[in-house]
C-alpha cells in the first residue's frame, strides 16, 4: 500500500479533527529557520516525502532543536540525506511538545471485520507490552470511551508524575476522528504514533496515512 | 426480522433418512434418539428397504412419505442421494432440513460443489437448511433429540448454537450435570445456508429462550456477524467462547497499528462493542449462560460476600476486588447495626460478612434476606455452606448411626442445609438480585444436601468462589451495558 508523506498525512488527520503538534513545511534551510522562529523553539525537524515511511529508522528525525543554528544545521543534514528513490522531499518543522506519557492510535482495515480503530500504550515498549484494544468503525462515542476503558494500564490515564489525568473527552475526540477517516475508502490505514499526552490532552506528533 | 427457524426447532413431524438395522449407523442412532426423548409428533424412518427398526416401520423410499405430516428432514444418507430426497420431501410438505451427512465442503472440490447445489436447492424450495456435516438439533420444548450423538439435556432456558458439534455435546453434558437446562441446541456444521447469526436472531425471538450460548471458530464475514449480533444482544445476552485464530490475511507492513492487530484483539474489541459476553473457556461460558438463565440481572456492581468462616471470604474479596467490573461493597452502617443485633460480637463487622462460627449459622436465611434487601447491595456471593451436610454424610455412613442421638442430628444438619439453599434462592427472587452460592462440594460431593437443594432451586452451585465471581462479572458487565445503551 502506498504511503503519504507526513505533511499530507497530518493534513488528513487534522481535517478530521485530530490534534497535532503545531507544524509547517519548509523547502530549504532558510525557510526552515523562519518556520522554527515563528513556531517558537524548541522544534523538531524531519525529512518528509511520500516514499519515506520510516523516518526514525533512517535517522531523519531531529528532536529538540533549540536555536536557529541548530535548526539550520539539522535542515542541511536532512536535505543531504535524501536519496534519489525518496522522490520529492521537503522539511517538516514542528513544535517540540513534551509529556511523560505516549499513546498510539490508528485505523486499520481488517479482512474479516473491516475498518477498526485502535488505541494503545505507545513509546519504545509499545510492542513488547502490547496494551492495545480495538473497536470497529464507525464508533459511537460510547464505544470510544469503552475503548479507552479497555486499556490495561488505566493508572497511566490518571494523574501521572505531576501531569493531569488524561482528558478522556479529548482522547475520545481523537478516536472519533479516526472513525470518521474510515469513511474515506481511499484511506487504507492511519498511524498516530506517538500520541503524546500534553497537559492531559493527546497530541499527535507524527502521522502516517496509507492509501488503498 | 429473523429467518423463521420454527420448522427446525418445532416441527410437526420428523423424517430420518439412512435408517438401517445396524445400531452403530448414524441413521439408526438419529431415529433412536428421536423416538426416545419424548417427541410427540409423527416420526418417519426411511431406509433402503421396507421393514422395521426399533419396532418402528421403515419406508423403502422418501416417495412413501405421507403429505404434510413432517416438517423436518434429518439427512443421514450420503451426499449423492440427498438432492433427490430433499426435492421429494419438500413436495410432501417438509420445510426444514438438518443435513447430518458429511461429504460436503469439508471434503474437497466435489463436496464444495455438492454443498453449493444443496444450498441452491434449499433456496429454490424455500427450505431451512441446517448443516451439512453437523451433529443435529435438539429442542426440549418439543421433546426433540434429532442428533447422531448424545446427550439429551434437561429442559431449560439456554439456547446453544455452535460451530463445533463436540461443544454442543459439552454444553449439553454440563446442563445434565448442573440441572441448568437447555431450550434449543444446534450444531451449525458447515453452516452452508444457516449461520450462527441466523440461529441467534431466532433465539432472540424465541419465548423458550432467555440466553444464547455459542462456540465460534471462524467468521468469514465478521462484519455482517457484528452488525447482526449487536442487535441480538440488546434483547438477550449472548455468551461466546472463541476457539482458534482466524485468517488475518495480509496486513500492511508500514502500519504500526497493523502489526499490533492480532486477530484475537480485534475479535475481542468486536465482541465488547457488540455487547457479547465473551467467556475464556467452555466451562466458564456454560456457567455464564447458566447464571444469566437463573439469576436476575443486577442493577449495579456492588458485591457483598457472606461466609460462615474466614478463608473463603478473604479469597473471594480478593477476586471481587481484582475484577475490573465488580466492586466489593462497603458494609452500610445500618446493615452493620442490624447484623450486630443478630450475631455475637466476634463477627467480621465488614464485607465479607463473616459469621465466624458454628452456632451462628442458623441466622443465614435472615442475613441473606437482610443483605439482599439493602439498596446499597447489588449482588451476593454466599460461601461456606454444606459443612453441616458434609458432617451429616460422614456421620450417617459411620458405624454409630442412627444410635447415640445421631439420627436426629444428621436430620437436623441436612434440614438446615436445605433451608440455607432455599433462602439463597428466595433472597434472589424477593429482591431481584443475584445470589450465588459457591462451594467445592458442588463437584466434590454433589449429593451434599445443600448442593442438591441449590440444584433443586433451579440455580447453579458454583464449584469455587472464583467461578462464581467470574460469572457474576459477566452479568454485571452485560447489565451495565444494557442500562447504558437502551
Amino acid at each position: 500500500m502506498p504511503t503519504l508523506s507526513e505533511a499530507a498525512s497530518r493534513r488528513i488527520v487534522e481535517d478530521a479533527g485530530v490534534a497535532v503538534s503545531p507544524w509547517t513545511t519548509a523547502a530549504d534551510i532558510g525557510s526552515a529557520e523562519e518556520a522554527a522562529a515563528s513556531l517558537g523553539l524548541p522544534v523538531v525537524a524531519k525529512l518528509c516525502g511520500d516514499a519515506i515511511a520510516h523516518k526514525t529508522e533512517r535517522g531523519l528525525v531531529r528532536l529538540g532543536l533549540s536555536s536557529a543554528d541548530e535548526v539550520g544545521a539539522a535542515a542541511a543534514d536532512l536535505l543531504a540525506a535524501a536519496r534519489p528513490e525518496d522522490g520529492e522531499v521537503e522539511l517538516l518543522i514542528s513544535s517540540m511538545v513534551r509529556g511523560n506519557r505516549e499513546l498510539i492510535a490508528g485505523l486499520i482495515r481488517d479482512e474479516q471485520f473491516g475498518p477498526c480503530v485502535m488505541l494503545g500504550l505507545g513509546g519504545i515498549l509499545a510492542e513488547a507490552v502490547a496494551d492495545v484494544a480495538f473497536r470497529l468503525a464507525p464508533l459511537e462515542r460510547a464505544d470510544a470511551f469503552d475503548l479507552i476503558d479497555d486499556l490495561g494500564a488505566q493508572s497511566l490515564l490518571d494523574e501521572f508524575r505531576g501531569e493531569p489525568a488524561v482528558d478522556r473527552e479529548a482522547l475520545a475526540d481523537t478516536l472519533m476522528a479516526l472513525s470518521r477517516i474510515a469513511e474515506n475508502t481511499h484511506i487504507h490505514s492511519v498511524d498516530l504514533n506517538p500520541l503524546i499526552v500534553v497537559d492531559g490532552r493527546p497530541v499527535a506528533v507524527d502521522a502516517l496515512v496509507e492509501t488503498a | 426480522m429473523a429467518r423463521d427457524l420454527t420448522p427446525l426447532f418445532e416441527p410437526r413431524g420428523v423424517v430420518v433418512t439412512g435408517v438401517s438395522s445396524h445400531p452403530g449407523k448414524f441413521g439408526f442412532v438419529a431415529l433412536h434418539n428421536v423416538l426416545s426423548c419424548g417427541f410427540s409428533g409423527p416420526v418417519f424412518a426411511v431406509g433402503r428397504e421396507e421393514g422395521e427398526v426399533l419396532g418402528h416401520p421403515v419406508l423403502a423410499s422418501i416417495e412413501a412419505l405421507p403429505e404434510n405430516q413432517a416438517d423436518l428432514l434429518v439427512l443421514c444418507t450420503p451426499a449423492g442421494a440427498n438432492e433427490g430426497i430433499v426435492r421429494t420431501a419438500a413436495a410432501r410438505g417438509v420445510r426444514a432440513v438438518f443435513c447430518a451427512a458429511g461429504g460436503y465442503s469439508e471434503a474437497g472440490p466435489e463436496g464444495i460443489e455438492a454443498e453449493a447445489r444443496l444450498v441452491a436447492l434449499a433456496d429454490e424450495l424455500g427450505l431451512v437448511l441446517a448443516g451439512p456435516n453437523g451433529q443435529g438439533v435438539v429442542s426440549t420444548p418439543a421433546g426433540l433429540c434429532a442428533q447422531i450423538v448424545a446427550p439429551y439435556p434437561p429442559r431449560g432456558r439456554i439456547a446453544v448454537a455452535s460451530q463445533s458439534g463436540n461443544f454442543v455435546s459439552a454444553f449439553l453434558n454440563y446442563a445434565g450435570q448442573t440441572g441448568i437446562g437447555i431450550s434449543r441446541a444446534v450444531s451449525a456444521g458447515n453452516a452452508a445456508a444457516t449461520s450462527v447469526a441466523d440461529y441467534l436472531e431466532w433465539f432472540a425471538e424465541d419465548d423458550e429462550t432467555d440466553v444464547a450460548l455459542c462456540y465460534l471458530e471462524g467468521l468469514p464475514d465478521g462484519r455482517a456477524f457484528y452488525e447482526r449480533v449487536r442487535e441480538v444482544t440488546r434483547r438477550m445476552p449472548v455468551v461466546v467462547v472463541k476457539g482458534g485464530t482466524t485468517s488475518g490475511g495480509q496486513r500492511a507492513a508500514a502500519s504500526h497499528t497493523g502489526s499490533l492487530a492480532s486477530d484475537d484483539r480485534i475479535f475481542d474489541g468486536m465482541a465488547r462493542q457488540a455487547g457479547l459476553v465473551r467467556a475464556a473457556t467452555i466451562e466458564s461460558a456454560f456457567e455464564a449462560a447458566a447464571t444469566f438463565a437463573t439469576q436476575p440481572l443486577p442493577s449495579g456492581n456492588r458485591v457483598m460476600v457472606l461466609t460462615t468462616a474466614g478463608g473463603w471470604g478473604v479469597v473471594t474479596a480478593d477476586a471481587v476486588t481484582a475484577h475490573p467490573d465488580l466492586t466489593l461493597a462497603a458494609l452500610p452502617d445500618d446493615l452493620r447495626t442490624a447484623i450486630d443485633g443478630m450475631l455475637p460480637p466476634r463477627w467480621s463487622r465488614n464485607n465479607p460478612i463473616d459469621l465466624a462460627g458454628g452456632e451462628t449459622r442458623d441466622t443465614i436465611p435472615e442475613l441473606l434476606d437482610l443483605t439482599a434487601a439493602h439498596p446499597e447491595v447489588d449482588a451476593i456471593v454466599q460461601l461456606g455452606l454444606g459443612i453441616q451436610g458434609n458432617t451429616a454424610s460422614l456421620t450417617r455412613s459411620g458405624p454409630f448411626h442412627p444410635d447415640h442421638g445421631l439420627e436426629r442430628i444428621v436430620d437436623y444438619h441436612e434440614r438446615q442445609e436445605r433451608r440455607y439453599a432455599a433462602a439463597a434462592a428466595a433472597a434472589a427472587d424477593a429482591h431481584g438480585k443475584p445470589v450465588l452460592v459457591a462451594s467445592e462440594l458442588a463437584v466434590a460431593r454433589p449429593d451434599n444436601p445443600m448442593v442438591a437443594a441449590v440444584r433443586d432451586s433451579g440455580r447453579l452451585c458454583y464449584a469455587s468462589a472464583d467461578r462464581a465471581v467470574t460469572a457474576l462479572g459477566h452479568l454485571v458487565r452485560y447489565a451495565a451495558r444494557r442500562r447504558a445503551r437502551t
